[in-house]
């Protein structure tokens, strides 16, 4: 009893050791989203000034086909490193990409779309204080989330799409949801 | 992505920003509401920062989630309520006071857990020292040169 | 050239190191004294090499050699000597070549200071000394060279975060560094004990003095931190239970504890290989804070720059030093004789006590540090644990612990007479409820947390408790006129305890007011609007900007009456750094024993000419300048207790000298 007594704290600190590897390997940043299999929440967001027939975004919008719904703003600066990669994707797939002007001037989320061009199918403005990002759990710009068929969230992706990671990650899970 | 990690990479030391809390146009009117919404804000994290609450930060989603929390407490939700309403978007980490639950459990229970057993330990040991007086000593005895030394020293320093 | 001196000082130390690592302790194995006496002349040698490198960084960052990578990006000209200077430690190559530097001090500082130390003991620390040493000057030279070059070498550097360039926090880092590495003396000199299998009163009262001066250093490093959060993040808060705020908080309840139970050895030969484990786990707790400050497991305000592969060395450092010390205390602890024995009810039974309330406390503060960690490892889900988990659960476990430290000195040793303490102390518990009665009383009953009574009812138990332990030992009511002869005729030591046990109280009503008891108030203020607040009218009189040195501020002049008499002016600011470019809110802050009044100027409401309004923070936040006092009381006590004839370093040396006179 006496010696297990003494080796409790080596013991402890093994036990601290492997959980401080485990913790190299991971990353504290990453908060994965609770929203994964839940319906796209309730939104009926006004469309951009001067986009033509677009209505805007709402909950029905999102029903009847896979998308992809992508947060953007004008002040956005990952956005335009992001941009040329969505611009790709609308001329070379099928998926449909809606976007949500988040936290910004409708104007200026228009004038952005002029300047660097428009991938979007739909486009919805959110501004301050965000409500709609707010319930997407939106904590930064740019993100974008996989809707299957039935207006059911099925993943979301933090930070720009790199045509490396639409390939690899975000593609396998659209193609699989179109089955 | 890449700009916060060059941010941090060009700080060096990445200190929080200076909070400016919360702003007067954000304010409600109603100073009991205020005051419930300021003490909410205090237990919600800032997502965007580092271990920040929304109460302490300046950062955008910070000034956003501060509103949305008055508008809650201004449609009548309890306090209650606008924890459940922020939990179903960001999940428990925005909460910094964890919750009670079984994923929690080691956390909360492992304070009164461990005093037990230190409790438990010193018990032990006051009832081992009762029944042996003396164990006898595996030590390494003191040479006649160290004696002296330890001696002169005890003298010395008026022990 | 002087940077490529400095990098080559560094391998010299390290092979300094190596020797003063492996000969002193084969010498002691084998008896030979020649081989243990390596160890004096390396140490000096080691902080030769050490200082060297040092200054040649020092040099970089004075001369703006911008050929150095390192101060090229944490540098810039601009900036003020005082800074530039404090820029060596502000990245995490500078703070490391700072830690090592302390390291070779203290043992420098063991060949002066010790020269009456048993050869064989003496050896084997400073081997252990310099492992600790070896360990860190390799993660240097093969993760985080500071002397790494960069061609072309940039016009100008990045600057340090304008966040820093602060009188006091240019200071924090070196006194909190002290603390820490402080510490390794005892953890040495606890394994060299381990490796002799002896330990016992003269081995703690050689320890005792080392860990002392550590504790002192990390105290202030730690209350300076606080003091800097307080008036630099411009809302008055000076705690936040950040990861990196309990990376030094662990080490300090452990280094407390330590302090403690190393009087237990000294005065009783008890608690023997408790003390043991107390040091390892102390220093341990060092090396964990570098550990998570560094690597990146867990997020925090302010972490260094991480790097995964730096968070690999340390962890290994870690396993090596921690891992290795615990296996050598579970092979040879259970041998070590057991020591003088005494009753739960005693000195020693009430030091253990609040040792075991410590040790939970600093257990308690580690699982909440690194709880996101292991809900995450475990899949638990992504968690946050905040100041409300560790005020909720951490305070608590300080309110016994509080309530003992009165009773504890007045208490014999081996067997204490617990009804007759009390006894003693019967009128200090009516006053302390009285006040914690009043205090609910003056707050409007419920209209304040309910805990503030408790605080204040505590710091008064604990205040008056020393004040009458005092009184008893120069017996003051029995005989007062000769009460201040006995007053300095008791020893250093028990002065050192008086103050800091008295510093704790004063720190204690400082929490609790200022946590139960802060006003304030947020507005748009135009320019000769008045505000008032606690007592004072704070009249907003202009507001003009001011160039400084490396910035920009906007400068607000506010006139503070009391009951329409101007009393004082305040010039809060918002600075706009250039290197970087970053904002930084000065606050004003006009302190009293009742508290401080602290202004903060924000940003323009937008309106023009007269009608522009600023956003102004005024603040009321009692009795803050308590937790500065008790802060320092702390310090005080320490320094006290460190000059005590027993505890001076130096003062085995003099006496063997005297005697050989």
């Amino acid at each position: 009893m006496r010696r297990v007594l003494y080796l409790l704290p080596v013991l402890i600190f093994v036990g601290l050791t492997a959980l401080f590897l485990k913790g190299l390997t991971m990353d504290p940043r990453q908060i994965p989203s609770v929203l994964i299999d839940r319906p796209v929440p309730e939104m009926a967001l006004a469309p951009l000034p001067g986009r033509g027939a677009d209505t805007g975004l709402s909950t029905a919008d999102l029903k009847g086909r896979v998308s992809v719904v992508n947060i953007y703003g004008s002040w956005c600066i990952a956005c335009v490193q992001e941009h040329p990669t969505l611009m790709a994707l609308k001329q070379q797939s099928d998926v449909p990409i809606h976007g949500i002007d988040w936290r910004d001037d409708p104007e200026q989320g228009a004038a952005w779309l002029k300047k660097h061009g428009d991938p979007y199918q739909r486009v919805g403005s959110d501004p301050a204080p965000g409500r709609t990002a707010v319930d997407f759990g939106v904590t930064g710009a740019p993100e974008s989330f996989i809707v299957d068929r039935n207006g059911i969230i099925r993943y979301k992706h933090v930070g720009p799409i790199t045509p490396e990671n639409w390939r690899k990650t975000l593609l396998p899970i659209i193609r699989e949801l179109e089955k | 992505m890449r700009h916060l990690a060059l941010c941090a990479l060009l700080l060096g030391l990445g200190m929080a920003s200076p909070a400016w809390a919360v702003n007067p146009d954000e304010m409600l009117k109603d100073p009991a509401k205020e005051a419930r919404a300021r003490e909410l804000g205090r237990e919600l994290r800032c997502m965007v920062c580092q271990n920040q609450s929304i109460d302490d930060s300046d950062a955008d989603l910070a000034r956003d989630l501060r509103l949305i929390v008055r508008e809650r407490i201004d449609l009548g939700d309890s306090d209650n309520d606008v924890r459940r309403f922020l939990v179903e978007r960001y999940g428990d980490y925005v909460l910094l006071k964890p919750p009670f639950k079984s994923s929690t459990l080691a956390l909360w229970l492992g304070p009164p857990v461990l005093l037990l057993g230190a409790a438990a330990t010193v018990a032990l040991f006051y009832r081992r020292r009762r029944r042996t007086t003396v164990t006898p000593a595996v030590e390494v005895p003191l040479s006649p040169e160290e004696q002296r030394r330890l001696d002169r020293l005890l003298k010395e320093t008026g022990q | 050239m002087i940077a490529e001196t400095g990098h080559f000082a560094l391998v010299l130390a390290l092979a300094v190191a190596i020797i003063q690592a492996s000969v002193p302790l084969a010498g002691a194995r084998r008896g030979k004294m020649a081989w243990m006496a390596v160890a004096g002349p390396a140490t000096v040698l080691q902080f030769l090499f050490i200082a060297i490198a040092f200054a040649a960084l020092t040099h970089g960052y004075i001369t703006s050699d911008f050929s150095l990578m390192n101060v090229a990006s944490n540098s810039h000209t601009e900036k003020p000597l005082l800074y530039k200077i404090a820029g060596v430690w502000g990245n995490h190559e500078g703070s490391l070549l700072l830690w090592v530097t302390i390291l070779a001090l203290f043992g420098l500082a063991v060949t002066l200071f010790g020269r009456n130390l048993p050869p064989g003991l003496k050896a084997r620390a400073l081997a252990v000394q310099a492992m600790i040493s070896i360990g860190f000057l390799l993660f240097l030279l093969l993760t985080s060279n500071p002397f790494q070059r960069v061609d072309p070498p940039p016009f100008d550097g990045n600057g340090l975060n304008p966040m820093l360039q602060d009188p006091g926090l240019a200071l924090h880092p070196p006194m909190l560094y002290l603390g820490y590495v402080g510490f390794s003396m005892a953890f040495s000199f606890a394994i060299a004990a381990l490796l002799e299998g002896r330990v016992d009163a003269a081995w703690a009262r050689w320890v005792r003095p080392w860990t002392l001066a550590a504790w002192v250093l990390l105290t202030g490093g730690i209350v300076l931190g606080s003091w800097w959060a307080y008036y630099t993040l411009g809302w008055g808060g000076w705690w936040y239970w950040d990861p990196v705020e309990n990376a030094s908080f662990m080490p300090w309840l452990a280094g407390t504890a330590l302090l403690h139970s190393a009087i237990v050895v000294e005065k009783r030969d008890a608690l023997k290989s408790w003390t043991i484990l107390l040091a390892i786990i102390t220093f341990g707790f060092s090396l964990l804070g570098t550990f998570l400050v560094r690597s990146g497991v867990l997020t925090s305000v302010h972490a260094f720059a991480t790097d995964p592969a730096r968070g690999v060395f340390i962890l290994l450092l870690l396993v090596i030093a921690v891992g290795g010390s615990l296996a050598l205390y579970a092979a040879r602890a259970p041998s070590m004789k057991l020591g003088g024995l005494f009753s739960p009810i005693s000195r020693e039974g009430s030091l253990l006590f609040n040792n075991v309330l410590m040790s939970t406390g600093a257990a308690t503060v580690l699982l909440g540090t690194l709880y996101p960690l292991i809900a995450d490892a475990f899949d638990l889900g992504k968690v946050s644990v905040g100041p409300p988990f560790f005020n909720s659960v951490f305070l608590p476990l300080m309110v016994p612990m509080v309530l003992v430290m009165a009773l504890a000195p007045m208490m014999s040793w081996k067997r204490g007479d617990l009804p007759g303490v009390l006894g003693r102390l019967k009128i200090v518990a009516v006053i302390s409820v009285l006040v914690a009665a009043a205090t609910w009383q003056l707050q409007g009953g419920a209209a304040g947390p309910w805990w503030s009574a408790a605080g204040l009812g505590l710091a008064a138990w604990l205040g008056l408790g020393t004040l009458a332990d005092l009184a008893d030992r120069i017996r003051l009511f029995q005989a007062p006129v000769q009460a201040p002869f006995r007053a300095f005729a008791l020893p250093r030591s028990t002065w050192g305890m008086m103050v800091a046990h008295f510093g704790l109280a004063v720190f204690i009503v400082g929490l609790t007011a200022s946590s139960a008891w802060t006003t304030e108030k947020v507005q748009t203020q135009k320019i000769g609007e008045t505000i008032t607040i606690a007592g004072y009218q704070v009249t907003l009189k202009g507001v003009e900007p001011v160039p400084g040195p490396n910035y920009i501020a906007r400068r607000a002049t506010f006139e503070i009456a009391r009951n329409g008499t101007v009393i004082d002016q305040m010039h809060p600011e918002k600075r706009a750094y250039r290197n970087p470019p970053r904002p930084i809110t000065t606050a004003a802050i006009r302190s009293g024993i009742t508290g401080d009044l602290y202004v903060v100027i924000g940003d323009p409401d937008g309106k023009e000419g007269a009608e522009t309004g600023y956003v102004t923070r005024l603040y009321f936040n009692p009795c803050i300048p308590w937790l500065w006092a008790g802060g320092l009381l702390l310090m005080l006590g320490g320094l006290i207790s460190l000059a005590d004839r027993r505890h001076r370093i130096g003062a085995p040396a003099r006496a063997s000298r005297s005697i050989a006179a």
